[in-house]
């Protein structure tokens, strides 16, 4: 050593080569480990109770009977069906956080369906004329901000974001001329006697009809996005609109395109919130879902079939959340700590897949 | 020879598996210029990245004037009197060439930019700069900004200068001119490293020249007792022949006319003016000029990716004799006019392909569209992309590995290679060695070659004057977006190529 005092830093961080795709899982696993074990001890210190039961309740609350693990499918289902709406336009660096509004626009379009043609149309009929009516309502919801994206250049987070609160006070209004009972502000549930509009029940569930329409979406999202000569054509432009352009694709054409299918999803997401589960409508349908199913895209990057575990993960967390916020008499915000613990962990396991730290070496004098 | 100003010993730095300087040590005197030389991915921008505090080594001691010091950021590096010049300028556009040199300066916390432009000013009449200091950054040159780098540098009292490829965008003239000055500043007691890889510069500039070759340390040579072939055999491991086998054009027609081609661009420029000129089948054109002097707009017009404001582009169609013109023409009616036009883009990774696509799917950028089926056919472009990593020797681990993790040559490799099946009738490609090594960069010239042998009209824009001369025909050169010349590759000569690059006031902003 010389004489003067060295000052290496305690730690650099580096960048990772590739890594094996078991060892990725294995941080990814031990990741959620951890977070069960701070959410352990922030249990203990903020309430007292016990961490293993606060866990074992938070699986009952998901899973806990039938009925539950039909409401945790459902809204799998439902926020699955949102998240794959959103993802196309995702994968082509198209920031659609409208999809609250999209979904609510679908929502609205068929609740319409449902009042005004419910009694005078035959099912045959009635079922296309809501596919049809809530598909467009909710593509001309996304198209708007596309449109103008493709040919303008304006900024499409914003403005998809304006369009929620418009969507927003359009059901709004609807939900005021019609309330039933009059004057009640609300809607209540359409055509409880009849059921007309209302989605089948197969065999008696409820909800299997969703989560089968949702079944096949994924698998069909997965293969247009992987195979399709649209999905490459989504990824070009997402990637480098330059290359695109150099290749010859019409950009504004698949900015448009794909707008119109995440739109069009998202309008079927409306359907089946309404017309299969709901059978009413609110301003609070949609209940954020929009939102929350960014992440579940994000999350899985962008993969369909990965998205079914987010979603689950998502869901999972909320449901169980939930049930210990009532079982514990505690407030809903420290099941939303919880949840909020969980995710950044997994989020944050991503950093380590990518990077390592290095520690100072004491065996500085001897080098390779 | 006198003392050392800076030592590395056994310095050690790896990014994930990739070992970008393995065991390299190095000395550098006051009053001496120093070149590093190494290929492209040799480790040469690690290891200065290190000295200036932007990386910190894995391993390995770093001594100043016979001190070991730790340098953990670039405020470190100052401090030791450290400064380096990269090649993307840090500068503020808005601000004057004094007022860049001063920013983040605190002198006794007082502002006061006459003082600072005095003592600017002596350091430039020192050393014998020609700059004019208020002189905003967005009105100069490129050599101007490079000027501004360095005189910043040593404001803040740099006793050791790093240079990172300081010529890559200045003409011969510029270049003299900066020699001269790094001169006069080794002659005052500077130690000065210069990375490149030109080997005619570390000749005439430099004392003496340390090679690096895949991370390693290869050694050091007074400049004085070695020469070219000595200096490329350690650069690159073995003996290469650096040789372009130019034929004599054959069969020669007409095949692109650019007729009074004009664009002016968002901003309001004109970065094309008047253009006009002939690429014929079975010949190489080649087009110099300074960085950003309309290179770009030229090949994308002809491309179809321009909007023109004037003038007329004509196809010469080999087979009908039929001409079709291509001007306001998407790249996709350029294609369905039967125009097989091939393009190698500058911008390799952000417009020629995509990176994080794996190889396959690079392939098929120019394929997918074909057939009526609704899906994608993989097959042939993975056909087509084992031959091209086989023919060109890229190496990858598989055809599934996505191209940003290849190196630049691999991937230019995998470029030309793609536009080149698509057997084309007009062969565009800007910049194509740019960041290859020597023995990738003599594969794409001979690849260039046979495509002029099988009689494409071959369109090649490079920045290497001695290249442009040994390889093309004819060589246009473009200046501020006018053709300030076309001449005899044959005949002409880097000053006369480099005086024409100046021609029309000279330099354009990028």
């Amino acid at each position: 050593m010389s004489k003067n005092k060295i000052h290496e830093p305690l730690f650099h961080i580096v960048k990772r080569g590739s890594l094996p795709l078991w060892l990725s899982w294995v941080i990814r696993i031990l990741s959620v480990v951890a977070a069960l074990v701070v959410c352990g001890v922030v249990t203990i210190v903020l309430t007292g109770e016990n961490p293993i039961k606060i866990y074992s309740t938070m699986i009952d609350g998901a899973i806990g009977s039938e009925r539950r693990i039909w409401s945790l499918l459902q809204n799998v289902a439902i926020l699955l069906c949102i998240s794959l709406a959103v993802t196309p336009a995702f994968k082509m660096k198209f920031w659609n956080i409208g999809a609250e509004g999209q979904v609510l626009m679908g929502g609205l379009a068929t609740a319409a369906c449902m009042i005004y043609f419910g009694e005078s149309l035959h099912p045959v009929i009635l079922f296309p004329v809501m596919i049809i009516a809530s598909i467009l309502a909710s593509a001309i919801w996304a198209i708007v901000p596309a449109f103008f994206k493709a040919h303008w250049n304006t900024n499409e987070t914003l403005f998809t974001l304006m369009m929620n609160y418009i969507a927003m006070q359009l059901v709004s209004y609807f939900v005021f001329l019609h309330s039933n009972p009059v004057g009640s502000g609300k809607i209540g549930i359409i055509n409880s006697a009849t059921e007309a509009g209302w989605l089948p029940k197969l065999g008696g569930h409820t909800y299997l009809f969703n989560i089968i329409i949702v079944a096949v979406l994924t698998i069909g999202m997965y293969i247009y996005l992987k195979y399709n000569k649209h999905g490459y054509e989504i990824s070009v432009v997402g990637e480098s609109e330059n290359t695109a352009k150099y290749i010859g694709i019409n950009v504004k054409k698949v900015i448009l395109r794909t707008m119109f299918l995440s739109g069009a999803i998202c309008g079927i997401a409306g359907l089946l919130l309404v017309a299969g589960t709901d059978h009413s409508i609110a301003k609070e349908t949609v209940d954020s879902r929009g939102f929350t199913a960014i992440m579940v895209s994000w999350l899985a990057k962008f993969n369909p079939i990965y998205m079914i575990l987010t979603s689950l993960l998502i869901v999972f967390l909320e449901k169980g959340a939930g049930q210990i916020s009532t079982d514990f008499g505690l407030n809903d915000s420290f099941a939303e700590i919880l949840t909020g613990i969980i995710i950044f962990f997994i989020i944050g396991s991503e950093f380590f897949v990518n990077y390592t730290i290095k520690f100072r070496q004491k065996d500085k004098e001897v080098s390779k | 020879m006198s003392n050392p100003a800076i030592e590395l010993k056994n310095i050690t730095k790896t990014f994930g598996n990739i070992v970008a300087n393995k065991n390299v040590s190095l000395t550098v005197y006051s009053s001496e210029i120093l070149s590093i030389l190494g290929e492209n991915g040799s480790g040469k921008t690690t290891l200065m990245n290190m000295i200036s505090g932007i990386y910190y080594p894995d391993s390995g001691h770093i001594l100043i004037n016979g001190n070991e010091v730790v340098i953990k950021s670039p405020k470190d590096a100052f401090d030791y009197k450290i400064g380096m010049i990269h090649q993307h300028f840090k500068l503020v556009d808005v601000f004057s060439a004094a007022e860049n040199i001063v920013l983040g300066i605190d002198e006794n916390g007082k502002y006061n930019i006459k003082e600072s432009t005095k003592r600017i000013k002596e350091i430039t009449d020192k050393y014998g700069f020609e700059i004019d200091l208020n002189k905003k950054i967005y009105e100069m040159s490129v050599s101007e900004k490079q000027t501004v780098e360095i005189i910043k540098v040593l404001y803040r009292g740099a006793d050791i200068l790093i240079l990172d490829e300081p010529t890559a965008v200045l003409t011969p003239q510029e270049a003299q001119k900066l020699f001269s000055v790094l001169r006069r500043m080794r002659d005052d007691g500077k130690a000065i490293i210069i990375i490149t890889h030109k080997l005619h510069e570390v000749l005439s500039l430099s004392d003496r020249v340390s090679v690096l070759r895949k991370g390693e340390y290869i050694g050091t040579v007074e400049t004085k007792n070695t020469n070219e072939s000595q200096l490329t055999e350690m650069m690159v491991g073995q003996k290469v022949e650096l040789n372009i086998e130019r034929t004599e054009p054959v069969n020669c027609q007409k095949r692109l006319e650019v007729l009074n081609i004009n664009c002016v661009n968002r901003e309001g420029v004109k970065v094309l003016d008047s253009v006009s000129f002939t690429a014929n089948s079975g010949e190489i054109l080649g087009i110099a000029g300074i960085a950003g002097s309309g290179q770009r707009e030229l090949l994308e017009s002809i491309a179809g990716l321009q909007k023109l404001n004037d003038g007329n582009i004509l196809y010469h169609d080999p087979k009908t004799g039929k001409i079709d013109n291509l001007r306001d023409k998407t790249p996709v009616q350029i294609r369905d006019l039967g125009v097989r036009l091939s393009f190698v883009p500058e911008d390799r990774l952000g417009m020629g392909l995509v990176g994080n696509m794996d190889i396959v799917d690079n392939m098929m950028l120019r394929s997918y569209k074909k057939g009526k089926s609704l899906f994608v056919d993989r097959k042939q472009p993975r056909n087509l992309a084992k031959k091209i990593i086989e023919d060109l020797g890229v190496v990858t681990p598989g055809t599934s590995t996505p191209v940003r993790r290849l190196s630049g040559g691999n991937v230019q490799k995998i470029l030309v290679g793609r536009e080149i099946a698509a057997s084309p009738t007009v062969l565009m490609a800007a910049y194509p060695v740019r960041g290859l090594d020597i023995n990738s960069s003599y594969l794409i010239y001979n690849l260039l070659n046979q495509q002029k042998e099988n009689g494409v009209a071959v369109i090649f824009v490079g920045e290497d004057l001695d290249v442009l001369l040994e390889l093309c025909d004819k060589i246009m050169v473009i200046s501020s977006g006018r053709i300030s010349g076309i001449v005899d590759a044959r005949k002409s000569t880097k000053e006369e190529l480099g005086l024409l690059m100046t021609k029309h006031g000279g330099e354009q902003n990028e």
